[in-house]
C-alpha cells in the first residue's frame, strides 16, 4: 500500500513537473508575441514582425510539448487517482471539462492559422489569431487554477453519506477566494519565465554582435516585461496568496516559514535547515519582527508555530515544503534585482554595453523555471496530506485496482520518454536560436 | 439529464473518431504509400492544420465523461490502465513525428519521424477498435473469480491479454479474438476514411490507386463486420433487443449499412468529397448503433454478481448536470464557429500550404 501511493505520487509529480515547464512559457510568450505583432501593426517596422516570427517558431515547438505532455495529466486523474475522481468528479470535472470546451478548442483551432496562415489572412487577422491563441492559453490557466483552488480551499459542495462530493453552488467555484490571487500570481510567474527567456536570448545575440537588430528588440522587450512581472509576482500577488495560506492553511504557513515554536514578533528566516528530529532550524539567519509584519502588518503580532497543531495534521514533507518555498522567494528576490539593474541600464541606453549584465541575463534563463516549479511544489506539498484540503486524504484517492508494479512500469516509461522529448526539444530550440544568429551575421 | 449527457458524450466521441480518424488514416497510408518527398509533404499538409484541434475532441470528451459520469471515468480509466497509458505514449510519438520532422533537413531524421508517425497512427487505429471491443464485451466488474469479488463492485483491472484470448474466460484480457476483430475492423475503416480524406483534400500521385485499395479494404470491412455481428451474439445475449423494442431505431444501422455499401462506388463518385461523407456516416452510424444496442449500459459486467455501470447509476447529481448543460451548449456553439472558420480558411486542396516548414 505504501509503495503504491509513493509511485502514484511520483508519477503525477514527475509528469506535471515536466508538463508545466512548457505552459509557463506558452502563456507568457503568447502575450509577448501578441505585443510584437501589435507593435508591428502600429509602427509598420518590419523588425517587429521578424521578432514575432522568430518567437513563433519556438512557440510552436513549446506548444506541442505542452499539449502532448498535457493529455497524460487529464488521463491520470482516472488512471491513477480513480477514487479521487469518483468522489470529486461532479465538482472538479466541471472546471476540467470547461477547460476543454472553452480553452483547448480555441487554442488549437487558431494555432494552425496563427502559425501558417499569415499570408492567407493578412496582418490584422493574423494579429487576431495570435490574440485568440493567447486568450485560449490564459483561459486554460484559469480553469486549472480554479480546479486547484477547489482542492486547496473547497467551496460550493456538500458531502453525501457515501463520501461523494456534490456540487451545490457552481458560481462559488469561480468566486473562490483562493482563485484570483493564485491565478494572477501564477500568470505573472509565467510572464517572469517568458521575459527572462526573451531577454536571455536577446542578450545571447547582443553579446556576440552588438548591432544584432532582433537581439536588441528581444533584450528591450524582455527587460520591460521582466521588470513589471518580477515585481507584480511578489507584490501584490505573491503577498495575496500568502495571506490566503495564513487564513485557510495556517499549519502549512508555519511549515513554509519554518516556524516550529509560536513566536511573538516572529522573525523571517532567510537561511536555515529544518531539523525534524529536534524540531528546530539549524544554522539560522533571520530578521526579527518581519514575518509578523508581512503577515499581519504589525511587528508584534504572534505567529503560530507547528507546535500548536497535532502532528498528524502537519504537511507530510515539512523540509521539502520549507525549501520549495524559500527557493521560490529567494529566486524571486534575485529576479527583481536582475531586472531592476537591466531596466536601469536599458533606460540609460547602456544595456548592450554591459557585458557582465548580459552574461547574467543569459545564465539566469533556467532559474525562473526552477522558481515556478518550486512555487507549485509549495502549493502542492503544502496541501499534503490532503487531496481536498481537510476533507479527503491523499491515501484515500488512489486507484483501487492498479498495482504498484504497473504504476512503476508506466512511471519508468514516462521518465524515459520525457527525457528523450526534453533532449530533442532543447536541441531543436538551440538550432532555431543558432540559425538566427548566423543569418543576421551574414546580412550584416 | 443523464440521457442528454450520454448523447452529448457519444456525439463528441463520434466526432472525435471521424476527425482524428481521418488523420490516423492519413498516417497509415503515409506509412505504406508515400514513397517520395512530394507525396509525403502533401499528406502532411492534408492534416497539418487540423490534427491538434481534432485531438482536442478526445480531451473534451474525457472532460465530459469525468464530470457527467465520474464513476465510469474512474472505473474504466483505472481498469484499462495499461492500454490507456500506451495510447498516451502513442499519441505523443505521433505528435512529435508530425511536428519534429520538418525541423532538421536530413534523410535519416525524416525516416525516424515518418516511421514514428505512421506506426503510431496504425497502432492507435487498432487500439481504438480494441477499446470499443472491450466496452462492448464488458469487463469483470469487481474482479470476480469463482464467485468471490476482489474489488469494489464498480472497479476492475484488465491485463493486456490472458492465455486463451477467449472473450468468455473468467479472467478477461484487453486483447481476445473478439476485441481483436473489432480492432481490425477499426483499422480498415480508418484507413479507408483517411484515403477518402486524401482524395477529397489533395492531388497526391497515388490517388486513383487508393480508390482500388478502398474496394479491397471495404470488402474486408464487410466480411469482418458480418463475422462481428454473428459473434456479438456469442459475446452478449440478444444484442438487438433495444432495436426490436423500438423498430424506428433500425434506421441507424441501416444508414451504416447503406454508407458501407456506397463506399464500393468510390470510382464513380462525381464529387471528391462524397467518399469522405460516406465513410464519416458509416463511422458515426456504426458507433451509435453499438451504443443503442448497449443502452443504458456504458460498461457491461461480465459476471452475474455485479450490476453493469449504466448511465443512471454512474451519473453525477442533477444540479451539476443541469448547470453543465448551460455552459456546454454555449461552448459547443463557439466550437462550431471555430471549426467553421478553420475549415473555411483551409478549404479546397491543401497541397501547397507548406505545413511544418520553417
Amino acid at each position: 500500500m505504501e509503495d503504491m501511493i509513493f509511485y502514484d505520487r511520483m508519477q503525477f509529480a514527475f509528469t506535471i513537473t515536466f508538463h508545466y515547464l512548457f505552459p509557463q512559457l506558452t502563456m507568457g510568450l503568447s502575450l509577448i508575441i501578441v505585443f510584437f505583432k501589435g507593435k508591428f501593426l502600429l509602427t509598420k517596422k518590419e523588425n517587429y514582425n521578424k521578432a514575432a516570427h522568430f518567437w513563433m517558431k519556438i512557440f510552436a515547438l513549446n506548444f506541442v510539448m505542452g499539449v502532448i505532455t498535457g493529455i497524460p495529466m487529464e488521463f491520470q486523474f482516472g488512471t491513477n487517482w480513480a477514487r479521487f475522481s469518483e468522489l470529486t468528479g461532479s465538482v472538479i470535472g466541471q472546471t476540467l471539462a470547461m477547460e476543454g470546451m472553452f480553452s483547448f478548442f480555441l487554442e488549437s483551432s487558431f494555432l494552425g492559422l496563427f502559425l501558417f496562415g499569415e499570408k492567407l489572412l493578412g496582418q490584422k487577422l493574423h494579429f487576431l489569431t495570435g490574440f485568440l491563441v493567447f486568450l485560449g492559453s490564459w483561459l486554460s490557466g484559469w480553469f486549472i487554477i480554479a480546479t486547484n483552488a477547489w482542492m486547496q480551499h473547497p467551496v460550493g459542495y456538500e458531502i453525501l453519506e457515501n463520501g461523494k462530493f456534490v456540487l451545490n453552488n457552481f458560481s462559488a467555484l469561480f468566486t473562490n477566494p483562493w482563485l484570483l490571487p493564485a491565478y494572477l500570481h501564477n500568470q505573472m510567474a509565467s510572464l517572469v519565465t517568458s521575459s527572462f527567456v526573451v531577454a536571455g536570448i536577446g542578450a545571447f545575440y547582443v553579446l556576440q554582435n552588438k548591432n544584432h537588430s532582433l537581439g536588441r528588440i528581444f533584450l528591450r522587450m524582455g527587460v520591460q516585461f521582466g521588470i513589471v512581472a518580477t515585481i507584480i509576482v511578489a507584490v501584490p500577488t505573491g503577498d495575496m496568496v500568502a495571506k490566503n495560506v495564513v487564513k485557510y492553511q495556517p499549519i502549512t504557513f508555519a511549515a513554509m516559514e519554518g516556524v516550529f515554536e509560536t513566536e511573538q514578533s516572529a522573525s523571517i528566516v532567510l537561511i536555515g535547515q529544518p531539523n525534524m528530529q529536534e524540531q528546530k532550524l539549524d544554522n539560522v539567519i533571520k530578521v526579527p519582527g518581519i514575518l509578523s509584519f508581512l503577515t499581519y502588518k504589525n511587528f508584534e503580532t504572534e505567529v503560530k508555530g507547528l507546535n500548536e497543531y497535532d502532528k498528524k495534521l502537519w504537511p507530510t514533507n515539512v523540509p521539502g515544503l520549507y525549501y520549495a518555498y524559500h527557493i521560490m522567494v529567494g529566486l524571486g528576490t534575485i529576479f527583481i534585482l536582475i531586472m531592476f539593474l537591466s531596466f536601469l541600464n536599458l533606460w540609460k541606453k547602456k544595456l548592450p554595453n554591459r557585458k557582465w549584465l548580459l552574461w547574467i541575463l543569459i545564465l539566469s534563463m533556467p532559474f525562473p523555471y526552477i522558481a515556478n516549479t518550486a512555487g507549485w511544489y509549495t502549493a502542492e506539498l503544502g496541501r499534503q496530506p490532503w487531496l481536498v484540503y481537510n476533507l479527503l486524504e491523499t491515501q484515500h484517492g488512489t486507484s483501487p485496482t492498479v498495482s504498484s508494479g504497473n504504476t512503476l512500469f508506466t512511471l519508468l516509461g514516462f521518465i524515459g520518454l520525457y527525457l528523450l522529448l526534453g533532449m530533442l526539444f532543447l536541441v531543436l530550440v538551440g538550432k532555431i536560436v543558432y540559425k538566427e544568429l548566423k543569418q543576421e551575421k551574414i546580412t550584416n | 439529464m443523464e440521457l442528454f449527457w450520454y448523447i452529448v458524450l457519444l456525439s463528441m466521441l463520434a466526432i472525435y473518431v471521424v476527425l482524428d480518424g481521418y488523420d490516423f488514416g492519413v498516417g497509415i497510408i503515409h506509412l505504406f504509400f508515400a514513397k517520395n518527398e512530394k507525396d509525403k509533404k502533401i499528406l502532411k499538409n492534408a492534416i497539418g492544420p487540423f490534427w491538434d484541434a481534432n485531438e482536442v475532441w478526445l480531451i473534451a470528451s474525457g472532460g465530459v465523461l469525468f464530470f457527467a459520469f465520474p464513476l465510469v471515468y474512474a472505473s474504466s480509466f483505472s481498469g484499462f490502465y495499461l492500454p490507456l497509458i500506451m495510447i498516451l505514449w502513442l499519441l505523443i510519438f505521433r505528435a512529435i513525428g508530425l511536428e519534429f520532422r520538418g525541423q532538421v533537413k536530413n534523410v535519416l531524421w525524416y525516416k525516424i519521424w515518418d516511421t514514428a508517425f505512421g506506426v503510431s497512427s496504425l497502432l492507435l487505429a487498432l487500439f481504438f477498435g480494441l477499446a470499443l471491443g472491450n466496452v462492448v464485451r464488458g469487463v469483470n466488474l469487481g474482479g470476480v473469480i469463482d464467485g468471490v469479488a476482489k474489488y469494489d463492485e464498480s472497479y476492475f483491472f484488465l491485463p493486456l491479454w490472458n492465455s486463451t484470448l477467449n472473450p468468455h474466460a473468467e479472467s478477461l484480457g484487453i486483447i481476445d479474438w473478439f476485441t481483436l476483430l473489432l480492432g481490425l475492423i477499426s483499422l480498415l475503416i480508418i484507413t479507408i476514411h483517411g484515403a477518402n480524406w486524401l482524395i477529397f483534400k489533395t492531388n497526391c500521385s497515388f490517388k486513383e490507386n487508393l480508390k482500388n485499395y478502398i474496394l479491397y479494404w471495404n470488402s474486408g470491412v464487410v466480411f469482418l463486420t458480418i463475422i462481428g455481428i454473428i459473434t456479438w451474439h456469442y459475446v452478449r445475449e440478444n444484442p438487438f433487443d433495444n432495436f426490436n423494442k423500438n423498430p424506428i431505431l433500425w434506421i441507424i444501422p441501416l444508414i451504416s449499412l447503406i454508407s458501407m455499401l456506397m463506399l464500393f462506388r468510390v470510382k464513380s463518385f462525381k464529387k471528391e468529397s462524397t467518399g469522405f461523407i460516406y465513410s464519416s456516416l458509416f463511422i458515426i452510424a456504426s458507433f451509435f448503433s453499438t451504443a443503442i444496442a448497449m443502452f443504458p449500459e456504458i460498461l457491461p459486467s461480465s459476471n452475474t454478481i455485479h450490476e453493469p455501470l449504466t448511465i443512471y447509476n454512474s451519473a453525477a447529481p442533477e444540479y451539476g448536470l443541469i448547470i453543465g448543460s448551460y455552459w456546454w451548449i454555449f461552448g459547443v456553439i463557439l466550437v462550431m464557429i471555430y471549426v467553421f472558420v478553420q475549415y473555411r480558411i483551409f478549404k479546397g486542396k491543401l497541397d501547397g500550404i507548406n505545413y511544418g516548414e520553417h
